[in-house]
């Protein structure tokens, strides 16, 4: 087991390598140049040097007068010691603002995650194990609604019904405005308070998805022969189905799951832009749009990483749950 | 005494199709069964694939959901009036061994909890003794005790099929049907499975309903057999009256394909002619009806009976 994660380990390594090459080659191939936009800026003012002259400078000082690889393997050398420079638009270190803005997303991805896991797994199974009977068709109906709306329509509703008319809710934002005079429980419970219909949009949208892939990797369980083994012993109803049924489930389900972990970090784009919250999908995404590099290159390379940890942590996962694994 | 006595057994299954998934037709399974069986003795249920053998096994196991009609009384009780609870304790005592060894034993649980979670479950042994059950169980069975740490996909065909013997027989059951229990499994592993069958039977006092279409296998192992064609129990009585006395058509036919080990002797097969009709869809009167050389006027509007010829010799034919 050892040498097996070792070797993923490895080869994680060299993917990783690759990874980076390619997110670098296509920021710098981006037609979207912050270099470009401060310059026109700046030669616009009366009495500046021309947009050229501002260009080469700003080139030379942002290290962009080199080639596409000279400026990767740059780029890598000093990644390596974990310096990753300063953020072009936000003018400050790319760790410091990545640092502000992951862990409300983080936060509010992770109790939104936990809450779909807990609502859909059990949902999918009733439905599975109670197949074409009217509970089944009622939450495979309204899974596949929560499943098709687009996020910013129910989003909208949401704030139309709790913020509008039943004034529950601020309309936007992390805090409240009298958030500076609260007490240190005070300001946590704003913040909460700030983040229930956000978590809700969530939740609601992810989790039909997860739903009906939980309902159908039961239901092709439950028709498994060693299933009617387990009838055939008179164990209760139960205990077949959470015991031996849902047991072989879970093998699909950690490989899911596994692979929608780095989601936590890359934040919820559209929710946190209609909600006004701070967080990391808001950032990165203004990030990107204004073309700057350093801040972009980390948050990309970062998500990389935990791709390939996910499917790491979700191979030996496999390893605990599936004993066929386990020798290998 | 009969440890089971079932009579005129039905089982069909829906077919679904159409706007709205309405019923639009029906598969009759199992349709008309009738046969007794004594405790301590086996039943060997033949029949050419897709006639019913399985659904019928497991009909009687109340594996299958509802049945159709018709009664099975298990110790002279009706299996479909127990209770979920009664049921649950009735698991016990009639047991069933699959087909297929290899989809039938859960991949994620090691042998040991495969065999002995239905015992703990009943609370058939004291806490203390249960190991030493669990080992015993799996000796008499041919498995080792260090096996019950293995998962099934460790076993080979045979192994795996003993870990459902063994499962099957933890529950101390007085009944087993057993599924083509040999039917997966190569012709030397064939022969020691059958023979472990035997040798616990004697030991036991099990009773077996024993499915098969090894005709070969059936002979070896039967007291009694009964040959089913297209969900109906055609002709059914002693194992020697069936083999040395064949008197349905059918029953004639389908002996007349098991092949004698000596070449010069000269094969008299009767083939019949046409294929095996839908069950959806069976032929009026007697099903054999179509492919059946002595048919008559009567045999296609008149569903036959069973008629006892011989005394114990039950045959459903209108010649008789």
């Amino acid at each position: 087991m050892k040498k097996y994660i070792l070797k993923r380990l490895l080869m994680s390594a060299v993917i990783l390598i690759f990874v980076a090459f390619l997110i670098y080659v296509l920021m710098r191939c981006l037609p979207t140049s912050y270099l470009e936009q401060v310059a026109r800026q700046k030669s616009m003012q009366p009495g500046s040097k021309s947009f050229d002259e501002w260009m080469a400078q700003l080139s030379a000082t942002y290290g962009m007068d080199k080639g596409i690889i000279p400026g990767f393997l740059a780029w890598c050398g000093r990644a390596i010691h974990g310096d990753f420079g300063d953020s072009w638009k936000w003018t400050v270190p790319v760790l410091e603002k990545f640092n502000d803005s992951v862990w409300i997303s983080f936060v509010m991805g992770g109790i939104a995650f936990i809450l779909e896991i807990l609502i859909a797994i059990p949902l999918g199974i009733i439905a599975a194990t109670k197949q074409y009977t009217k509970v089944d068709y009622t939450i495979t109906v309204v899974a596949l609604a929560c499943f098709s709306l687009p996020t910013f329509f129910f989003a909208s509703l949401l704030k139309l019904v709790f913020s509008v008319k039943l004034g529950w809710f601020d309309l936007g934002g992390l805090v409240g405005r009298n958030y500076e005079q609260l007490s240190a429980a005070g300001q946590l419970a704003d913040k909460a308070h700030h983040l229930v219909l956000p978590i809700i949009t969530l939740v609601v949208i992810n989790i039909g998805y997860l739903m009906r892939y939980t309902r159908t990797n039961m239901l092709e369980v439950l028709n498994a022969d060693y299933i009617r083994t387990a009838r055939a012993k008179g164990l209760s109803e139960r205990k077949v189905i959470y015991h031996h049924a849902f047991r072989n489930t879970l093998i699909p389900l950690v490989t899911m799951l596994g692979s929608s972990l780095p989601g936590l970090f890359s934040g919820a784009l559209i929710t946190e832009t209609l909600y006004s919250i701070p967080g990391i999908g808001y950032v990165s995404y203004q990030s990107m749009v204004a073309g700057d590099i350093p801040f972009s290159m980390f948050y990309l390379v970062f998500l990389a990483i935990l791709t390939l940890l996910g499917n790491l942590i979700a191979d030996i996962l496999y390893a605990v749950v599936d004993p066929r694994v386990r020798i290998a | 005494m009969d440890i089971l006595q079932v009579t005129d057994l039905k089982k069909y299954f829906p077919i679904k199709g159409g706007f709205m998934n309405r019923v639009v037709g029906q598969v009759k399974a199992v349709d008309g069964v009738t046969f007794r069986l004594k405790k301590g003795t086996t039943m060997g249920l033949v029949g050419e694939s897709g006639c019913g053998k399985t659904t019928t096994g497991r009909t009687i196991l109340r594996l299958n959901g509802g049945k159709t009609g018709g009664e099975v009384l298990f110790n002279g009780k009706e299996v479909y009036d127990l209770s979920d609870k009664e049921l649950r304790e009735a698991r016990t005592k009639m047991q069933i061994i699959f087909q297929d060894p290899f989809s039938s034993l859960s991949p994620r649980l090691p042998v040991g909890e495969i065999i002995g979670e239905a015992v703990k479950e009943h609370h058939l042994v004291p806490k203390a003794e249960y190991d030493d059950y669990l080992d015993r169980v799996m000796d008499e069975c041919g498995l080792q005790p260090f096996h019950k740490t293995r998962y099934p996909h460790e076993f080979s065909g045979g192994q795996r099929q003993r870990i459902c013997i063994a499962r099957a027989l933890a529950l101390n059951p007085e009944f087993v049907v057993c599924d083509e229990p040999v039917s997966a499994l190569d012709v030397s592993i064939q022969a020691q499975i059958i023979n472990l069958l035997k040798k616990l039977q004697q030991q036991r006092g099990l009773s077996y309903l024993f499915i098969s279409h090894d005709l070969s296998v059936v002979e070896h192992i039967s007291d009694t057999v009964g040959v089913m064609y297209l969900g109906s129990l055609v002709e059914y009585g002693e194992k020697k009256d069936i083999f040395d006395n064949p008197l349905h058509p059918y029953t004639k036919a389908l002996f007349s394909a098991i092949p004698i080990p000596d070449p010069k002797a000269g094969m008299k097969r009767i083939v019949l002619e046409g294929s095996i009709p839908s069950p959806a869809n069976p032929p009026s009167g007697c099903k054999f009806h179509t492919r059946c050389k002595y048919c008559t006027e009567k045999c296609k509007t008149e569903t036959p009976v069973q008629k006892e010829v011989e005394k114990g010799h039950f045959v459903v034919c209108h010649q008789f």
